[in-house]
Formats: C-alpha cells, sequence, structure tokens
C-alpha cells in the first residue's frame, strides 16, 4: 500500500493541552443522588508532604529535623501558636480566615507501609490493607444516599478506584479534540454496542456526561475546577465528585516542587469555589494523601516516604478555622520508627465523620457501612457547622 | 462466514501477541512458529531508531544547558528556558515517533511488543526534567538489546541508565558517612547530604521482587546506601570523575562498610556492592513470580490463571532469568490460544492496530505523541514509577471510549477513499465479526462512518 502522508497531512495536527500547575492533570470524578450538599474528594497522589503544608513552625524539633528544607514562616500563614500554613497556600488561607478551612494533622489510612500504590489502594478501597476492597468508599458512599432521577453519574477519563463498585458512575474529562463526532455516528455506536454490556454501560454515561459538560475546558487545575463546580451546581446534577492530582512525590528539590503543587491546588480550589456560587455554603472538599513523608530532610533536598500525613477539609459546610487532631511531636521518641510522623487520627474517622455530617446520615453508620473491613473508626467531634 | 480454526490461532497470535493485523500481509500459517521466528528476526536498532543521539550527548545538553541557565542575565533567562521547552519537546516527539514508526514497520511486532512490555515495567516518566529528552534514548539503550536476554543483564542495564539515575533521584544520592559528606559537614555542618531511598525502594517493590514480598524499610535503607556512587559522569556539584553524560561510579559519595540485604551479607567495595545485591534479587525466587504475573496477564488475561503463572515463574528460575525460554513457557501454554478476547486494547495498543489496520507503514510528518494524550496515555508519562496499568478497568472508561470513537472518526476520515471497511473488517479480525459489527459495517451511510465503526466495534477494542 502506497505511503498516504500528503493526504493524512494536518489530520493530527492538534496540540498538545498544557498540564497546568499539577505534574499530570488533574481528573474530575462526580456522581449524583437526591439532596443538597455536595462532597468532593481530592486524592493527592503521590504521598504530598503533610509537614510542609500544615507547618510545625514551633515544635523545636521541625528546624533541626528539616534543616535546610524548612520553610521561613515569616512568610507563611499563622494558624495558631503551633502551625502555620504553606506560603502558596493563599486561597486556602482566605477559607481558614473565613473558618471555611479546617486541617486535620498526624491523620493517616490503616495502611503502614510506604508503597505508594498499596498506599494509595488502601487509601481509595477503604480497606485495612491493600487489595483487600475491590470496590472504593466513595462508592459505597454513593450507595448511602437517596437516589436522584438517574443513577449516579460519574467523570473523569478513567473511574478511579475510590468511585468502583456497585453503584454506577461514569466519567468525563475535556477533550483537545477539535471536532466532535457527528450525531450519526454516535448513534450507530450506541447500537454497536447494544449487545455488549460493559461497552454499552460505558457508552451510556459517556453520553450522558457529555450532555452535561457544556463547552469544552483546558486540562489545568482552575479549569478543572470550574468544570467541577458546572456539574455540582445544576440543580439535577451530580452531589459527590471526585479529583485527582499527582506530582507529589517529593524525593528531591521538594522547596520549589511544592510550592508549585500549592499553587496549583489552590487555584482548583478557587475555582471550585467560584464556580460553585451560592452552592459552596453547601459543600465538603476533603483533600487527602496516601500517606506523608520522612519528617527529616533526606540527602537530596527533598523528603522519602513517610507515614502520618495531613488532611484538609474546606468549604462554606465546613465548621473551621481550626486545626484538629492530637499532634505527637517531632521528638526522636515520638516519631514512628523512628523517622515518620506518628499518626494520631484514621483517615477513615474523618471521611466518616465529615461524609455522614455532610449528608446527615449518622457518622456511626458510615463509618460501619463504608469502612466495614476496618477496626476501630472512631467518629470525631463536629467537623461542619451544624 | 466462519473462520477456520487455524485462521482464528492466528489472529490471536496477531492481535493479542503482535500489534494487530496489517491488512497488506498475510496470515501466519504456522502462529506458534512466526511467532518464535521473530526472536531471531527482531532487530534492536531498527531503521527508525538510526537517527536519534545516544543518551550521554542529551545529559551533556541538559548539564551545560542548566549551566548556561545559572549564569544568565533575567532578559535572556525567559528566552532560554523556551527554547529548552521547544527543543526538549521535540525530542520527545521525534523520539514517540520512533517508537511507532517501527511497531508499525516490523516484522516482528511480538518482539516490539515485548519491548513496550519491558519498559512500562522499567518506566521512566518525563514528568520529570530531564527524562523528557532521555526516555527514548532509555528505551533504546537499556531496553532494546535485552528483551531476548537475561533478566539481569536488562536489569543491570536499567539501574545503570542515567535517565533512571535522574528519575528515580539517584544520581546526587550521598552516604551519610563518604567522604564528600564528611568534607561537606566540615566546611558546611547545616547543609545536610545524604541519602536518597527512591530507587533502592523501586527496585524492590517494582523491578525485582514486588511490593509486600517481604522486604523491610532497614533493607530499603540498607540497599540505598550500597547505591551510593552510582551517579553520573559531568554532573555540576559532583566529584569530577567517568565520561559526561554516562553512568559513572563516585568512590567518593559511596558509604564504606559491609551491607546487609534481605540477610545477606555484602562485604563487596565500591560499584561491585549494589551490582552483588542487584544480582541476588533478579534471581529470587519473588522476582521470578513477580516477573511471572506481569507478563501473563499482559498477554493472557486480567487476571491470569495462577497455574500458568507458577509454570512460568519456574520457567524463570530454573533458566536463571532467561528471557526467550520464558517466552517458549508462554508461547507454549494452552491458556494464552484462548479464543475468547480476554484483553482490552490499552490507548497504545489500540492506536498502533488502528494505524497499522489503515495500512499506515510510516508516519511523514505526523505527531504521533498529542494523540496518546488525547487518549489518555502519553508515551513515557504514566505519572509514577509503577508505569501504565496492565487491566481493563484501567482503561475502558466512558470519556476514553468517547475520545477513541473521535479519533476512529478522524483516521477514518483520512482512509475511507481508499480502504472498504466491509473487505477490511474480516482481514484485521481474522476469528470473525460479530453479526452485530458486520451489520452495522453493512448499514453505514458512508465509507468513512463504517471505517470509523470498525475501529470503535467491540472486537477491535479487544484482543
Amino acid at each position: 500500500m502506497p505511503s498516504r502522508s500528503h493526504s493524512r497531512r494536518h489530520f493530527l495536527q492538534f496540540a498538545a493541552v498544557g498540564a497546568g500547575g499539577f505534574l499530570v492533570a488533574p481528573h474530575l470524578v462526580l456522581a449524583q443522588a437526591a439532596t443538597d450538599r455536595r462532597f468532593v474528594f481530592v486524592i493527592q497522589r503521590g504521598a504530598a508532604d503533610g509537614l510542609d503544608t500544615v507547618i510545625p513552625y514551633a515544635d523545636p524539633g521541625y528546624a533541626r529535623l528539616r534543616g535546610a528544607l524548612a520553610l521561613d514562616t515569616a512568610a507563611a500563614t499563622r494558624l495558631d501558636g503551633l502551625f502555620a500554613l504553606h506560603p502558596a497556600l493563599v486561597e486556602t488561607a482566605r477559607l481558614y480566615a473565613a473558618k471555611e478551612a479546617l486541617f486535620v494533622h498526624a491523620v493517616a489510612s490503616p495502611y503502614r507501609d510506604r508503597s505508594h500504590f498499596d498506599g494509595q489502594n488502601v487509601l481509595e478501597s477503604g480497606g485495612s490493607a491493600p487489595y483487600e476492597a475491590k470496590d472504593g468508599w466513595l462508592n459505597r458512599l454513593v450507595a448511602l444516599l437517596p437516589k436522584a432521577t438517574g443513577e449516579a453519574i460519574a467523570i473523569s477519563p478513567t473511574v478511579p478506584l475510590a468511585l468502583r463498585g456497585g453503584a454506577e458512575v461514569g466519567s468525563y474529562a475535556p477533550s483537545a479534540l477539535k471536532e466532535a463526532p457527528d450525531d450519526d455516528l454516535l448513534q450507530r455506536v450506541q447500537q454497536l454496542y447494544a449487545q455488549d454490556a460493559q461497552l454499552h454501560a460505558l457508552w451510556s454515561a459517556a453520553m450522558e456526561a457529555r450532555g452535561m459538560a457544556g463547552p469544552a475546558v483546558r486540562q489545568n487545575p482552575a479549569e478543572l475546577g470550574q468544570l467541577a463546580a458546572r456539574f455540582l451546581a445544576q440543580p439535577a446534577g451530580p452531589r459527590i465528585a471526585m479529583l485527582e492530582t499527582s506530582g507529589w512525590d517529593t524525593h528531591s528539590a521538594q522547596a520549589p516542587r511544592m510550592a508549585n503543587q500549592f499553587k496549583a491546588l489552590d487555584a482548583m480550589i478557587a475555582a471550585l469555589r467560584e464556580g460553585l456560587g451560592a452552592t459552596w455554603a453547601n459543600t465538603t472538599v476533603l483533600v487527602a494523601t496516601e500517606f506523608g513523608r520522612t519528617a527529616a530532610a533526606n540527602g537530596t533536598g527533598g523528603t522519602d516516604h513517610g507515614t502520618a500525613s495531613v488532611a484538609m477539609l474546606l468549604g462554606g459546610a465546613v465548621q473551621g478555622g481550626r486545626v484538629i487532631g492530637d499532634w505527637p511531636g517531632l521528638a526522636p521518641g515520638a516519631l514512628y520508627q523512628g523517622r515518620d510522623l506518628q499518626p494520631t487520627t484514621g483517615l477513615d474517622s474523618l471521611i466518616a465523620s465529615a461524609a455522614g455530617e455532610c449528608f446527615g446520615i449518622e457518622p456511626e453508620r458510615v463509618a460501619r457501612t463504608v469502612f466495614p473491613r476496618v477496626a476501630g473508626v472512631k467518629t470525631l467531634p463536629r467537623l461542619l457547622r451544624a | 462466514m466462519t473462520a477456520s480454526s487455524a485462521t482464528k490461532t492466528a489472529a490471536v497470535a496477531l492481535n493479542r501477541f503482535g500489534l494487530g493485523v496489517r491488512a497488506d500481509e498475510s496470515l501466519p500459517t504456522d502462529p506458534k512458529g512466526w511467532l518464535l521466528a521473530q526472536f531471531d528476526r527482531y532487530a534492536p536498532l531498527p531503521p527508525a531508531w538510526a537517527g536519534q543521539p545516544d543518551s550521554a550527548s542529551r545529559v551533556t545538553e541538559y548539564v551545560d544547558y542548566q549551566r548556561a541557565l545559572r549564569q544568565a542575565d533575567a532578559t535572556n533567562e525567559l528566552a532560554m528556558r523556551q527554547k529548552l521547552r521547544n527543543q526538549t519537546q521535540a525530542r520527545y516527539r521525534s523520539a514517540v515517533n520512533a517508537r511507532v514508526a517501527s511497531a508499525l514497520a516490523t516484522p516482528a511486532p511480538f518482539a516490539e511488543r515485548l519491548v513496550h512490555f519491558w519498559a512500562n515495567h522499567f518506566a521512566v516518566s518525563i514528568d520529570k526534567a530531564p527524562i523528557a529528552a532521555l526516555a527514548g534514548t532509555f528505551e533504546l539503550e537499556a531496553i532494546r538489546p535485552h528483551i531476548f536476554g537475561r533478566f539481569e543483564d536488562m536489569l543491570a542495564a536499567v539501574e545503570h541508565h542515567p535517565a533512571m539515575l535522574f528519575y528515580l533521584d539517584q544520581a546526587r544520592s550521598i552516604g551519610p558517612d563518604s567522604m564528600v559528606a564528611q568534607r561537606a559537614a566540615r566546611l558546611n555542618p547545616e547543609r545536610q547530604r545524604g541519602l536518597n531511598e527512591n530507587l533502592a525502594r523501586e527496585i524492590l517493590e517494582l523491578h525485582t521482587l514486588g511490593v509486600r514480598s517481604g522486604y523491610s524499610q532497614g533493607d530499603v535503607t540498607e540497599f540505598a546506601r550500597a547505591l551510593t556512587g552510582w551517579s553520573i559522569g559531568g554532573l555540576p556539584g559532583l566529584p569530577p570523575g567517568g565520561a559526561p553524560g554516562t553512568f559513572a561510579f563516585q568512590p567518593m559519595l559511596h558509604e564504606p562498610g559491609p551491607r546487609t540485604v534481605l540477610g545477606q551479607r555484602y562485604e563487596q567495595r565500591g560499584e561491585a556492592q549494589a551490582r552483588a545485591i542487584l544480582r541476588d534479587l533478579a534471581a529470587s525466587p519473588a522476582t521470578a513470580q513477580h516477573i511471572a504475573d506481569k507478563l501473563a496477564r499482559h498477554f493472557v488475561g486480567d487476571a491470569p490463571p495462577p497455574a500458568l503463572v507458577e509454570r512460568l515463574a519456574s520457567t524463570f528460575l530454573q533458566s536463571r532469568g532467561d528471557l526467550p525460554s520464558v517466552y517458549r513457557a508462554l508461547i507454549g501454554a494452552p491458556e494464552a490460544w484462548s479464543l475468547a478476547q480476554t484483553k482490552f486494547k490499552t490507548p497504545w495498543e489500540w492506536t498502533l492496530s488502528s494505524l497499522r489496520g489503515l495500512g499506515w507503514r510510516d508516519l511523514g510528518d505526523q505527531q504521533l505523541a498529542p494523540v496518546l494524550v488525547q487518549l489518555g496515555q502519553p508515551v513515557w508519562r504514566p505519572g509514577s514509577p509503577a508505569g501504565y496499568d496492565d487491566i481493563t478497568e484501567s482503561w475502558a472508561a466512558p470519556d476514553m471510549l468517547m475520545r477513541r470513537v473521535e479519533l476512529a472518526q478522524r483516521f477514518a476520515a483520512q482512509a475511507a477513499s481508499t480502504v472498504d471497511a466491509r473487505l477490511l473488517g474480516p482481514q484485521l479480525l481474522p476469528a470473525g465479526l460479530s453479526p452485530a459489527t458486520a451489520s452495522a459495517l453493512a448499514r453505514a451511510e458512508s465509507p468513512a462512518t463504517a471505517l470509523a465503526l470498525l475501529l470503535a466495534s467491540p472486537e477491535f477494542l479487544r484482543r
């Protein structure tokens, strides 16, 4: 067959989409239910450093362990007598001042080893060990909510584990392909997949999401925040969203990389708040990572894999302006295995409490249903506004 | 019309083990023999790769550029950064095209698939500077020459390669009691210099034994100490030594003393110490199990039959990591020849099979990198050192399916004037089209729509 490169000269010449602030473009997934509350889960893939997020500036161990990596807390936002917020989290600091941001320090899932992939599996499945549960905690949460008009909806190029499971979810992410397929082709594909259970379900979800997404957006953090808001703000739209961010694995050059990561996260949160408008008052955003990093800086201006980290609750529904959790301290004897921040609060306890309060379900019931495999899920004192 | 069983077996060889049917090639009459013959037919350096500069020159260029950037004044700096970005992107795109072009033109598609498999097993990601300029040369230099050799040799080549040493932060990891650390502590006690565990951990977790195979944090740290000194020649801030841009063992960075990893004591000095550990890791039963599991998952199914994994693992151990022996065991396994389509193609696999199916032999001036970005699987950018997932759930998602349909329309629009989907369909899918697909192709209102439907059909999305 002769080469046809002339006839196809232009047809693949669309530009790559900029990745925005995160190393990999963030993704968004949504689910629908009959409630006016909104719950957003932002996963930080790569083990975000909690000691760089909510900085224990007044703990004498901090400067000693971090050395050159210790942040100049003159530039950071003081939260209280012990903690300061990373200076790049400007919008988040405003939320804190408006009492719409709450930080939980020394938090961890039940996972105690240091593999990203196993750690993310536990974080997303809500199990007590890797690969114990096949579905995700966010999907089990969807199943607890009163059903809306349709089935649950999901949006993103793939469905992350946290949202996989019995409750149906689809996915949507902005495409940079210039021409959408024509309607005739879409119809015919629908018929083509009618006999194929897997493709039929995927295609139906894709078509539904297409209808809700509106004009195409670029894949950068702020626009992803806007897109999430556009879905969540619709009266008949989804009530649960998941945003995936990555690039948090900072073994080297941590200072500049975390500043960029935080700027991107901040932009996404700000866009979400702005896009939600009045709905922000009913919204709870949980930001969490698979585990934390070593308390001490490593030899290459970064940190290695650790244990406890920080989780954030943001939103108009949050009773914010607080840093909670038992601070274990950074004294040599206080560190987990002599190297990591010691976990004192379970991430599952935080999730069960926040999600339960958000949707008006007793947190104990959420804990039992959403985390059936985890022993000792406690509920926390009130996190959201009554 | 039903396909004969010989034709169906050929379809498995071409679509599951290969990269998809190219309509201008005849079906192999002896499918297993066709796969085995590729062991000899494979070209480690195919013509498509011939023009790519080596890693050493790319690293040197990067180091020189960083140096110039530090000396530049503010007005020049922006332009210089932009120039580097453009240059790096051009290098990356050209390497992606070389990879695609070798997959289009190859007489050994099973071997090319093995290249893709191993490059993903030993994943580097262009997320991190300067990997965008190095990922292609990494594959060319550390993966391609070794796919028909011993696992241990590929492992050694990978862990010595500058792309991996940069990607997993090894190049500047320093032994806390090394000569460099001791001198630095005297000169500037404030500045911390020392160990980075990243490479050691991922070798254990991802490259060899596999996660949860019994190593401890202590093993990771000990291995990281043994690896200190594994670096790259010509890096600023490190002692001079070694050819610029290539692997260089830096004795001044190495942590002195014996190490104990997984209960085994290593008395070796210098580079030999971590080499000895790597050799033992390569020979471990856990490694055999890990590799067998991944190969079986890639070629046979998301949840491969345990008996098959056991057979592959024992072949790996008995042959002391001789990869052709393992591939022969795989090709000889009845489980691998099930006619049911067991794998959902990844975006990479779907794109290559589409282009091959439409008769592409070269890319002309087209750039394939942006296509793979839009389909959700940018080349050499898996986002983590674990590489891309190899199971259906990672790729069968609503939005990704929509993108494939969009792209199928685009491919089809260009090819439809010369290709009749009703004839092409049975050629690309020799095991047979479902009645639904056959009727959809026949009823399509235009040749372009028919072709798009063929590429988006359930049979073509799977292998």
